[in-house]
């Protein structure tokens, strides 16, 4: 009998993964280690890899299909075998339409038929996909192609405004700023462009319901669920962050041959985890089990929060308070970029204890952060600003940077939270202790 | 600087490469005592005496041929066609002989003849008179072919031509005789094969040459005031060797192409270029490449009807609404 490959869990918070393009079709022979499609979760695009050898004999769900974990994705099989059907139609709503054809056109399309069982079908509030896919493939320009690859965006979500539907390059750039490559919903108008605009016409853009992204989707849910449920409490401290900004300067002239760069994150990184091995009781979690319980983290991992294109993600460095700030700095660097990239595995933003999240690059002086589940506390960084200071009874220009501490009030209290803060500007102020 | 005509300033590249080498001569049929058919050559038999400025038999074939032979021998002769559209009857010679025979000789014998003459419609000559055989003539290895669509671009490349060792095959233009323009009094040469952008813009690139670049022009000033496009022209002025980079740059900038051409469309210079720009820069294009040519028949004897048959301001507006949509 055939295997059955079923849409994996390939993240923590993932439910339902966006079936993004097959890289086989049926009839394909496979080996295990091959790469069968391409899946968006709702925190990255990750590769579907083969474990059976065999021939591709069905493919259940079509490109751009929004699929449940555990149904059915296709059967890989000895050609003639028998596919033991799936089982009942699942819920999961396709997103494109099923009678979509595989992606280079050429190929019968084999959209499965709900009265057949299949495990797609449509529910009757999708959206139904642009006018550039309406004929099996997505119509766009070589121009746009090569622009969707480059951001990331799927074009199969893009209303082509060029002619017959065709996505061209104006259509990928404002997909990009609007933050999403959703299929714009039907009522939106997709009618192409007047016959003799200018590029540039000033004409104000129709105001349109768009649907989000997997990862915007996630963001939502889980945002909504952390304020509503954790009891939130705010610490705010200025600190002296003059010693850290010189000692930075000092570590950047010598490291600059070596091409480090290291960015006042990276000190707040390793401090922050060097404070919670100084105050273990804000490394934990509140659990839900019985009448509640708090779990206290043996190792101290902590996250940082990165913008990407649509959303933001929190990688995790792992053991930070083990690593030496030069570690923390080059795995930062790394994981940010794979994060703008898109090429997060689950490992790598699952785990973490503690988060830090800094908008002083953005200029913004201080805030308040949502904590970011299970963690019981999230620091916000602001911008370093140059301040008079009383010194020694004198008015002096003090580098200072605010420092909020976002508090779970179940986990964590007013004194042990103040305790934390008290830890961290005591390293952060005698910065030299990170480098022991 | 002076203003010239497009005429004066093919003859002043005639007269200048006369007096500079002794080997320039002038040949074609009423070149000398009737100063030309269109009087490109005026003035020229009594400055350089009748064994420089020769008038010759009705019969492109014969003296075409002579022309080739003396080249074959160290002369650089200019041929005058009256109309390019009668290079047929010459058509062995210039297209089996001249633009074979250094490959032919293993390079012992060079064929530096330049024949010119204007090419084009839109003078209500009918259609055995309106030909534009710069595809026919390009599609020869060996061979190079010019166009040029100012003044300026006329003297300099002519003189560039006559210096040439190859067969230079150089395509005027009857309307544009009487056009003028800046052209320095010292002397200058274009090289062959150097495309001219001859207006920037970032909207759409217009890739053209001869009388077309003056429509196009006219049309992308239209296109600016009216409809807010910012046009780009490019104008080829050699046909082959064909300044393809410069193309290239344009659409990497504007992501946008129209060719517009006074050919017929069917493998016309502009089938040659829609190839070689997809095939250069395909991910560059923002939509298919558009073309406007000469509507496909015979040169139209109706002066209205001709009109509209060619291209023109009109014509190439509508083109470009089309291929910016």
């Amino acid at each position: 009998m055939a295997n059955i490959i079923d849409m994996p869990k390939l993240s923590d918070t993932m439910t339902v993964g966006t079936l993004v393009k097959w890289l086989k079709k049926e009839g394909d022979v496979v080996k295990a280690g091959d790469m069968l499609a391409e899946v968006e979760t709702d925190k990255a695009t990750m590769e579907l890899e083969c474990f059976f050898p065999g021939t591709i004999l069905k493919i259940f769900a079509p490109a751009g299909a929004q699929v449940e974990i555990g149904t059915a994705l296709c059967a890989i099989g000895k050609p003639g075998e028998k596919i033991d059907a799936p089982g009942a139609a699942p819920k999961a709503a396709a997103a494109a339409a099923p009678a979509q054809k595989a992606e280079d056109g050429g190929q019968k399309s084999e959209a499965p038929k709900a009265s057949a069982g299949a495990p797609v079908s449509v529910s009757s509030s999708v959206v139904s996909p642009p006018a550039s896919v309406s004929g099996g493939r997505v119509k766009i320009s070589p121009l746009a192609k090569k622009l969707a690859e480059e951001k990331g965006i799927d074009p199969s979500g893009i209303t082509g405004s060029g002619p017959g539907g065709r996505i061209v390059r104006e259509d990928v750039l404002a997909a990009a700023k609007a933050g999403t490559a959703a299929p714009a919903p039907t009522a939106s108008s997709s009618a192409p462009r007047a016959a003799a605009p200018s590029p540039a016409s000033p004409i104000p853009a129709e105001g349109k319901l768009v649907a989000v992204s997997n990862m915007r989707a996630t963001i939502a849910r889980r945002l909504v669920e952390a304020k509503s449920t954790i009891p939130h409490f705010y610490l705010d401290l200025e600190i002296d962050a003059g010693p850290l900004l010189e000692l930075r300067s000092q570590l950047n002239a010598s490291l600059e041959k070596d091409g480090v760069k290291l960015s006042v994150n990276d000190f707040i990184l390793k401090a922050a985890a060097d404070a919670l091995d100084r105050v273990p009781a804000v490394n934990c979690s509140w659990d839900n089990s019985g009448q509640g319980a708090i779990r206290h983290h043996g190792a101290t991992h902590v996250s940082f929060a990165v913008a990407i294109d649509d959303g933001l993600i929190t990688p995790v460095i792992r053991n930070t308070d083990t690593k030496t700030l030069l570690a923390i700095s080059a795995e930062a660097k790394a994981l940010a970029k794979r994060a703008k990239d898109k090429k997060l595995t689950p490992a790598e933003f699952t785990g973490g204890t503690f988060c830090v999240t800094n908008l002083g690059m953005m200029g913004i002086d201080r805030f308040c952060a949502i904590i970011n589940p299970p963690n019981a506390a999230i620091l916000a960084v602001g911008a370093t600003v140059k301040k008079p200071v009383v010194k020694n009874d004198q008015i002096v220009v003090g580098q200072r940077m605010n420092l909020t501490l976002s508090c779970d009030h179940r986990v964590v209290d007013g004194a042990t939270g103040a305790t934390y803060l008290a830890a961290l500007k005591e390293v952060l102020e005698r910065p030299s202790l990170l480098l022991l | 600087m002076p203003v010239i005509t497009y005429r004066e300033a093919i003859r002043h590249a005639l007269a200048e490469e006369l007096q500079r080498d002794a080997n320039v001569v002038v040949l074609g049929e009423e070149v000398a005592q009737f100063n030309g058919a269109y009087k490109v050559t005026e003035g020229l038999l009594e400055k350089f005496g009748p064994k420089r400025i020769v008038d010759t038999p009705i019969s492109e074939a014969g003296f075409i041929g002579m022309g080739l032979g003396a080249s074959m021998l160290g002369i650089r002769p200019v041929m005058e066609l009256m109309f390019w559209s009668f290079y047929s009857v010459a058509f062995d010679q210039i297209l089996n002989n001249a633009a074979n025979v250094r490959y032919m000789s293993g390079g012992q014998i060079n064929c530096p003849i330049v024949i010119r003459g204007p090419a084009n419609g839109g003078t209500n000559v009918g259609a055995t008179h309106s030909h534009t055989p710069e595809n026919v003539l390009a599609n020869h290895p060996g061979v190079k072919v010019i166009v040029p669509s100012t003044p300026y671009d006329a003297k300099g490349l002519l003189k560039s031509a006559i210096r040439d060792n190859d067969p230079v095959f150089y395509l005027e233009n009857t309307i544009l005789y009487g056009d003028k323009g800046e052209v320095p009094e010292a002397e200058y040469l274009i090289p062959l094969g150097l495309a001219d952008v001859k207006r920037t813009g970032t909207d759409l690139t217009i890739v053209t040459y001869g009388r077309c670049v003056i429509h196009s022009l006219k049309a992308a000033e239209i296109l600016e005031k009216e409809h807010d496009v910012s046009v780009e022209i490019v104008d080829l002025r050699c046909i082959r060797p064909l300044d393809i980079d410069t193309v290239l740059a344009s659409v990497a900038k504007t992501h946008r192409v129209l060719i517009v051409e006074e050919q017929k469309p069917f493998a016309s210079v502009g089938s040659q270029l829609a190839f070689m720009i997809q095939r250069e820069a395909f991910d560059e294009l923002d939509a298919p490449i558009h073309r406007l040519a000469t509507v496909d028949a015979p040169a139209i004897y109706s002066p209205p009807v001709e009109t509209e048959q060619l291209p023109n301001p009109q014509r190439i507006i509508k083109a470009a609404i089309e291929a910016l949509a």
